[in-house]
């Protein structure tokens, strides 16, 4: 399924600007399916990101 | 969604100031070099504030200086930290550069103090890439009771499970819960100065520069190492780096991690530039040769910052990392970095403060 929200920025994608918001060192923040803010786990090796109603954010 | 970086190059506004010749620069660079070598004594604030003003044409000699100050100052050792952030985000502190104020609509959702397993296996992780130092962070004001018992319930536990010195950034202290850090065995404390007196209060407005600078004594009092890091490119002046300095030594950090600001979506410093990657090789070295003796830390901002000049930074008086990723960022991938330190020939290990 392809995303409906920007993971870097929370904006839908209909309406996303024409601009990249990912930053190359920034792990993703928002929900692609829903917007809602993740709650994101960042550890030495790697990072986990979660929504709270579409669970964990698979690659 | 395009899966390139954003292309951050809007030019830091340059100071308007005289440069010196590169005549001048020589002389001044010799004569900082007869002193920290020969001599061995510190440099006077103003012999930095001259070196500060060398020409962009004379900062790899600055470096080169530096460098040698580092080596016969604390060797060639280079040591490597692991950083966690243990409870993220909802601070109610206003650091403008910070994304995990609660002041500000800022992408990060705050998260709980995670689970023991959580900040052990991050432990892991980091003693796996050869690091001697963890550092268990949060995202708080200070700690109240609940916070001070689970911290002092992981620092043993991370240090005899896995092996590693454990350093604890925990804001504000009060005189007895540092004794009870040092107690448990905290090896280092983390509390940055962050910038100069003079310009802090453009910075923070919920606590005071003064405030910090206790915790700071506090932390030293209590026998514990201090690690008293900076942050550069806030909109600070040359002069007051230079101060910042200053500042430092009357604190007596064991180790300083240098930051650069990478500005934060959300916060009030949004929208400031990234430094010039020269313009932070000059500014390695002007610390390296400020504070000859410390533990001077690669810290968050340095991908985004040096880009190529990563690896001239061990070369110009950094002698510290902090390795894989940051509080809420990403660093770039360990092995770019322990392969860096190979080929420049740099042991890894534990550092303490030479004098």
């Amino acid at each position: 399924m392809s995303d409906a929200y920007c993971r870097w920025c929370g904006t839908a994608l209909a309406e996303h600007p024409d601009i990249q918001c990912r930053r190359e060192l920034d792990p993703p923040r928002f929900c692609p399916e829903c917007g809602r803010r993740l709650r994101v786990k960042v550890h030495t090796a790697g990072y986990e990101a979660a929504c709270r109603d579409h669970g964990p954010l698979l690659d | 969604m395009p899966d390139v970086p954003v292309t951050l190059t809007p030019k830091a506004p340059i100071e308007n100031r005289e440069r010196l010749t590169p005549q001048a620069a020589r002389t001044a660079v010799r004569a900082a070099g007869v002193a920290l070598l020969d001599e061995r004594r510190q440099l006077t604030l103003a012999e930095l504030a001259e070196l500060a003003d060398v020409p962009d044409s004379a900062v790899p000699t600055l470096a080169a200086l530096a460098h040698e100050v580092r080596l016969e100052w604390c060797g060639d050792t280079v040591e490597v930290e692991g950083i966690l952030s243990a409870k993220t985000g909802g601070c109610p502190e206003d650091c403008h550069f910070c994304s995990q104020s609660a002041k500000f609509e800022s992408p990060v959702q705050a998260m709980p103090f995670l689970d023991t397993a959580d900040v052990l296996a991050a432990a892991r992780e980091t003693a796996a890439l050869g690091a001697t130092e963890f550092c268990i962070v949060l995202a708080i004001r200070g700690p109240d009771e609940r916070t001070m018992d689970r911290i002092c319930e992981l620092v043993p536990l991370v240090q005899q499970e896995v092996g590693l010195n454990v350093a604890v950034s925990a804001g504000i202290v009060t005189e007895a819960q540092a004794k009870r850090f040092a107690e448990v065995g905290v090896h280092r404390y983390n509390h940055n100065l962050e910038t100069a007196e003079s310009f802090f209060e453009n910075v923070v407005t919920t606590h005071t520069w003064a405030e910090r600078f206790d915790t700071c004594q506090l932390v030293r009092d209590q026998g514990m190492e201090l690690c008293c890091g900076v942050l550069l490119g806030m909109g600070e002046s040359v002069d007051q780096r230079i101060e910042l300095i200053g500042q430092l030594r009357a604190v007596e950090p064991a180790e300083v991690p240098l930051n650069f600001l990478n500005p934060r979506p959300g916060t009030p410093f949004a929208g400031l530039p990234l430094t010039e990657p020269l313009e932070a090789i000059r500014w390695i070295s002007l610390f390296r040769l400020g504070l000859p003796s410390v533990i001077l830390r690669y810290a968050g901002g340095r991908e985004v910052t040096l880009r190529e000049l990563q690896a001239l930074g061990l070369t110009s008086g950094i002698n510290a990392l902090i390795v894989g990723n940051y509080l809420t960022t990403l660093g770039r991938s360990p092995e770019e970095d322990l392969q860096m330190l190979s080929d420049l020939q740099m042991p890894i290990g534990a550092l303490s403060k030479a004098i």
